[in-house]
This record gives C-alpha cells, structure tokens and sequence, in this order.
C-alpha cells in the first residue's frame, strides 16, 4: 500500500512539473516572438560607461521533466572594455550557459533566461540583451559579439570550404562588399591567425586541417566583423600544450590589435593566469568570488578557490600529496537555502546552516560570498 | 635493476592503403623504433603531442594492436612472441585504463559486474571470496560497497573512472597501462584520481605505463620520463634530471608552453611554429628539424642517434653529438 501511494505522489509531482513547464514554455515563446518591442523596454543605462556588458543578477534556468536547474542563479559581474575576464569552475557549474545567455543561443524551450539583466553598451546606447527582439540579437551575434567553442568542429561545417565559411558572415554583415572584397578580406584574416598558406587553405575543407588549424579557421571566423567582445569557450581545452601556447599567444596579440574583450572559461588555473585581467569563480550556478587575477592567486578568500588552486600540481614545485575537494556538487535541482559549498567545505562554521552569505567588498575589485568574511562596518 | 617490463625497438607501421586494388601505398610510421623499461613498482611517464604514438605503443604491450617488429618483454618472456592461449594466462597481469571513463564502461551492466566478470574468468578467487573480494576493492578504490547494483549513468566523471581503475585492479595485475586517465577528467576530480593511482601504486607496488600530454600531472605522478615526438622517444631521463636539465629542443618547448598559475610569471616561452608533421611522411634527418628553433645544417640530412649523455640522460640531438 505505502508502496503505492509513493507512486502516485512520485506520479502527481510529475504532472505538476509538466504543467508549470508548459505554462513557461507557453509565456517565453509569447515574448519571442513580439516584433515592434518599444525602445522603452530595452534601453538602460551603464552602471560604469568602461564596461562592454554587465550581467545583472542573471537567472537562467531549464525547465526539465525532473524539475527546474537553476545553471544560472542570480550571476552579476562586468566585462570591462579591453580587457580579458577569465572565468572558472567545476564542471557543470554554469559557465557556458552564461555565456549562451550572453549570446541568446540557449536550447529553448527548456532553457531560458528567467530573469535579470545583460547590459550591452553599444555605441552610442546601452541596450538590455535578455530584452531585445531576436531580430536585433542576430545583428550583434557574431558581429559585434563573437563565440569560439571548444570543440572547433562543433562551428565548422564539414561539407563546405574553409573559404566558404569565412566569406558568408562577411556577406551577411557587409552586403555592399564585392565577391573580390570578400576574398580579400577571408585571406588577410587567415593571415592574421598565423596561417601561412591563407591561399591554398581556402579550397581546402575541415577534414584536411590539424586540430590547432581548424581552432585557428574558428578564431579568424570570430574575428571576421571586428567584433567588441569575443567569448571563448574552453578554446584551447581540445589542443595540446603547444598548439594551445600558439593559440594563447594569437589571442592576447588579437585582443591588443582589435581592441576587443574577452571573456575567457577554462578550467586550467594556468591559462587564466597568462591571459586574464580579472577572474570569476562560479560554483553551481552562482558567482562566490571574484577579483583582479592578482588578488585571485595571491589572496584567494573563498574555501572553494582555495581548493581549487592546491588539487593542481604545479611544474617544477614539489609537493607530497594533492589536495583534492572531498565530495560532490549538491543535486542541480532543489538547491539548498545556506551556502551551495557546505558540504564540501572543511571551514564551515555554525553560521554556514543558515542564510546563503552575501556577496561582500574585500577591496574595491575583490569580492567574496562566504560567511568567514565579515562585511566592514 | 628489476624490470618489470623491458621494451626494444618496438615498431608500429600501418599500411595506407588506395584505389580499387586497396594496394599499399605508404606507411604511418606510428612507432618507429622506441625502447624504454619500466623499473618494479615504478612509474613511467610518457609525453607528447597527440598523434606522436603514444596511444600506439599501450595498445601493442597489450597486443590490442600487432606490432610490425620488436620485443617486449614481461617477466622473462616476449609477449609479441606468445600465443593466443599464453596470452590469455598473461592477461590479469597487464591492465590498462583509458581515457574516456564514459565510453569504456558497458551501460547495460551493474557496477559489481562490470569490476567481476573477468575476475571470475579468470578465476582469480574462489566462489566463496567473491564477494568480499570485490568489496574490497571497491573500497579501496573509494567506492561505497551500495554501488555494486547501480548502473555507470548514475556516476560521475571521476567516480567511473575509479570503476575502470577497480575492474584493472580486481585482476591484481602488476603493469597498468594508463592512457590520459585524468585528461577528461575537472581538475578537482583529478586531485581524486591522481591520488587513488599513487596510494595503490604503494600498498601493491604496481607498477604503471602513464601516458599524458599534461606534463605538470607527468612530473607529479613519473619515476622516469620518455618525451616523444613522431614515432620516437628523443630523450628520455628520471623525472628530477627531465624537469630540471631538459636538453632535447622539443622537451625545452614543450615544458615552456605549459602555462603557469601565477599572474606575477610572465614567462619566457619558446612558441614552436607550425604543427606536428605527418607520421606517413616524416621529415628527413632530425624528424623535428622543421621546428626546431636551434636546427642547424646537419640536422636536415642526418638523423641524431638516441645517446646517454651521463645520469641515464637519453637524448638525440645533433646539439650535443658535436660537443662529445
Ligand atoms: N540543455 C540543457 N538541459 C538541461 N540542463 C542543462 C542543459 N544545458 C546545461 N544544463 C545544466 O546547466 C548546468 C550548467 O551547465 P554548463 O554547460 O553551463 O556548465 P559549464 O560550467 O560550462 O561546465 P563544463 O566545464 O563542463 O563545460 C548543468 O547542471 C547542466 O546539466
Ligand atoms: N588503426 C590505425 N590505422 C592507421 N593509423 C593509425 C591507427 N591508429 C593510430 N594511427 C596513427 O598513428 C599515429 C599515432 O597515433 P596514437 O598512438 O593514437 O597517438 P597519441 O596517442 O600519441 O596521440 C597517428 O598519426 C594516428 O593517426
Ligand atoms: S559560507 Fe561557510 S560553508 Fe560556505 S564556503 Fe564559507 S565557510 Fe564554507
Ligand atoms: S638534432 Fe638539430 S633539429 Fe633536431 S632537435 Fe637537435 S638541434 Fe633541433
Ligand atoms: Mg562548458
Ligand atoms: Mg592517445
């Protein structure tokens, strides 16, 4: 008997999920598809006029069978202009659905942006990304905002030529360019990613090209409307030590050139170090430090970055055991109400069972959410 | 020393093959002459870029993949030489653990299967041991005696990875072969694995092949170290002497792409230009020569002979032939 009155509870919660699901479902599709949006909704104001975007308690979420992920839980930070912000954390923690939020390339209907903000400050206006028509978003996606993905196949077509691939968003974005153009401008930006033989490369399709070319095909193909943020992805993770050197250094040679930001994911400390400005640390679904890479490597605060910076071993330094994190990420759905962290942390205190700790100033750029830290009065 | 596996110039050609006829008409020269020892109980580390040959050699030491030529020889015997059945008798005694803990791991079947059934195969305890046994060393490798019925899709990444080490370890084997076993794994979860690896090694003196092209986790983990480049080993040395005195162009470039987590180091890198020639048309003479920063005339027509240097420093470069 007990056994099936589970059942039925189990089978009850189910039809509940669906129901809120679909009702979701029903009011994002609502909202995607309004044309004429008044500029009203979607003009806003910087906080700080040197950022390129600035992501304002996002919420992300995915309204599954099993219950609602929260991937992305109330996410703030600032890209500034020119510069590289890495950001890092465990597998799963939400790095890449921010930045598929960023780009409005979330897998709908499960996926969607739940709430806050993505001011973007384009030329002369800032305009919320979560709140413009699609049709405005393919404007700025891959034009003035760019992805690069680990896997560089998972961007390139198979069936069509290098050359192909990089002329069509030039043509897409410069309709008044001639074929002539075009050409010209595929082959100065395969030069530009250090790719020797630009001519020859162009006849040549995916398959023919090493793995650290084809990430090369990808970068230039990011970069073929001069954009103002680049997103990268793990963009190194599927290379080895020396094409990634290659490809770290053509980067931050890039970004120097184009004036571009960068907003670099890695889970490798090491590359963050070399390349970024400032660091996020996420951990399920929520930013719980951040900082200038200086005050990340050299006065990491939270137990989590703390953690993370010992379960690497380091070349040429000797050490006797690594550190390793005991335990797991907690269940994505039915997140606790206190710290995400406690059942890892080796310096949880009594205050830890209660209320989740809020975000606070260690110096003006370093922040930390943790109850070990006190708020200065 | 104690050995407990001594390879020479093991050589792995595939055939290319063409046209209607499937004629041959070349070679990838996956392997070409490699010969290296693994002392009792110790760790030899294998490093490289992708496609150098490393997977290559694991598999023909398993003879998963036939060797075209050469001798690898376990415990006083050849095992390129042996039959099937002596094969099948060696089998628990080499285990090897891949890099992908996802796909090596058959859906269907429960944890305590998937750890047991060679065990009973090769009927390493006794029926009434079974189950204690496996219990054993599922606890030894971290995992909770309540998995034995759970299915892979409900593990982690770094949990199925300690379930291919368990099913390698459940053989009692005395060679692993570890092919990238962290690789695919978050850095938090490979803390975990890389520490399961080094504990085992020392309760049961294993002894491990550990092939990777993280040379940060080869120089925690190695006892020697062989740095490959197309097909060959182009030096070879203790980790302290490799990590410390790197002489081998390729070795000083790989070592200095490695980034390092201190924003304060900028550092002072050799970037190799271009990417890893095809193994079926290596170049002449020094195979590296197209890359190397320091190639000098004689490197493009001779190739340099593999020498120790003193320390069991291996190396092949011309570099230091001239000064000898
Ligand atoms: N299409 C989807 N449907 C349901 N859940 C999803 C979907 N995509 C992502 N998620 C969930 O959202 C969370 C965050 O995923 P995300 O891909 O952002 O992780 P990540 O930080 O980029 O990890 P990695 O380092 O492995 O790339 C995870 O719990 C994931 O399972
Ligand atoms: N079954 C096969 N047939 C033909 N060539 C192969 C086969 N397996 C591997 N190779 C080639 O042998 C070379 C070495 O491969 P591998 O040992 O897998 O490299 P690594 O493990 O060092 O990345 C590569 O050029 C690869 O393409
Ligand atoms: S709030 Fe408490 S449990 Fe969370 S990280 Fe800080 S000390 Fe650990
Ligand atoms: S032999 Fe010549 S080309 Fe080869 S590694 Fe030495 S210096 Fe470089
Ligand atoms: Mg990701
Ligand atoms: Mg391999």
């Amino acid at each position: 008997m007990a056994e099936l009155t589970e059942k039925q509870e189990k089978k009850a919660k189910m039809k509940e999920i669906k129901k809120t699901n679909a009702l979701m479902y029903k009011k994002f599709n609502q909202e995607k598809k309004r044309k004429n949006i008044p500029e009203s909704e979607y003009i806003t104001t910087m906080r700080d006029t040197d950022n390129i975007i600035e992501l304002d308690n996002l919420k992300t979420y995915f309204y599954t069978d099993a219950g609602t992920v929260k991937a992305v839980d109330g996410v703030s930070f600032d890209i500034p202009k020119g510069k590289t912000i890495g950001v890092v954390g465990e597998s799963g923690c939400g790095k890449s659905v921010t930045s598929l939020s960023i780009m409005r390339l979330l897998q709908g209907p499960q996926g969607q942006i739940a709430g806050g903000k993505i001011r973007y400050n384009q030329d002369n206006r800032a305009i919320d990304l979560t709140k413009i028509s699609n049709k405005e978003m393919q404007k700025i996606r891959g034009n003035e905002i760019s992805m690069i993905f680990q896997e560089p196949m998972t961007s390139l077509n198979p069936i069509f030529t290098i050359g192909d691939q990089l002329s069509e968003p030039i043509e897409l974005h410069n309709p008044e360019m001639s074929k002539e153009q075009v050409k010209n401008r595929v082959i100065e930006l395969l030069k530009l990613v250090g790719i020797a033989r630009a001519e020859g490369i162009i006849h040549n399709y995916p398959h023919e090209l090493s793995g650290g070319m084809k990430q090369r095909v990808v970068i230039a193909m990011a970069l073929s409307c001069s954009p103002r943020l680049i997103i990268a992805d793990e963009p190194t993770t599927a290379l080895d030590v020396t094409i990634q050197a290659q490809i770290l250094d053509l980067l931050r040679d890039l970004k120097d050139k184009i004036n571009a930001s960068i907003m670099l994911i890695t889970h490798d400390l090491g590359v963050v170090a070399e390349m970024a400005d400032y660091v996020v640390v996420m951990y399920a679904g929520r930013v719980v430090e951040q900082g200038t890479v200086k005050e990340i490597f050299h006065d990491p605060k939270h137990p989590y970055t703390i953690g993370l910076m010992k379960s690497r071993p380091v070349l040429n330094e000797e050490i006797g055991r690594l550190y390793s994190i005991p335990g797991n990420v907690p269940n994505p759905i039915g997140m606790p109400s206190h710290c995400f962290f406690k059942n890892r942390c080796e310096k949880c205190i009594e205050k830890c069972a209660g209320d989740y700790p809020e975000l606070i100033s260690v110096t003006d750029t370093h922040k930390v959410s943790c109850h070990l830290y006190q708020k200065e009065t | 020393m104690d050995n407990i596996i001594e390879v020479n110039s093991l050589v792995k050609h595939y055939p290319i093959k063409a046209g209607v006829f499937q004629k041959v008409v070349g070679h990838v020269k996956s392997v070409d002459g490699v010969s290296f020892s693994i002392p009792r109980g110790k760790t030899f580390g294998l490093v490289g870029e992708s496609g150098c040959g490393k997977t290559t050699i694991g598999r023909t030491l398993l003879r998963l993949t036939e060797p075209t030529s050469g001798e690898a020889i376990l415990n006083g015997q050849d095992i390129f030489k042996m039959s099937k059945k002596e094969l099948r008798a060696i089998r628990p005694k080499v285990q090897m653990i891949f890099q992908d803990p996802y796909a090596s791991l058959d859906p269907r079947m429960p944890v305590g299967e998937i750890i047991g059934e060679a065990v009973r195969e090769h009927k390493i305890v006794s029926k009434a041991e079974y189950r204690d046994y496996i219990l054993k060393i599922m606890d030894d490798c971290g995992l909770r005696p309540y998995y034995v019925d759970r299915y892979p899709h409900e593990f982690s990444g770094g949990q199925r990875q300690r379930i291919c080490i368990a099913r390698a370890l459940a053989l009692n084997p005395s060679l692993i072969i570890a092919d990238e076993p962290v690789s695919a794994l978050d850095v938090s979860i490979q803390a975990q694995v890389i520490n399961l690896l080094r504990d085992l090694q020392e309760k049961r003196n294993l002894s491990y092949l550990f092939i990777s092209h993280d040379l940060s986790v080869v120089e925690y983990i190695s006892d020697v170290v062989g740095v490959m480049y197309l097909g060959n080993l182009v030096e070879m040395a203790s980790k302290e002497e490799l990590f410390k005195r790197p002489m081998h162009p390729y070795s000083k470039a790989l070592l200095s792409a490695v980034p390092i987590p201190n924003p304060d180091v900028k550092m002072n890198r050799t970037i190799l230009k271009g990417d890893i020639p095809s193994p079926a048309n290596p170049p002449e003479g020094c195979k590296f020569h197209t890359r190397c920063p320091e190639c000098m005339e004689i490197c493009k027509k001779k190739r340099p002979e593999f020498k120790d240097y003193g320390n069991n420093h291996q190396v092949a470069c011309h570099l230091y032939e001239k000064t000898k």
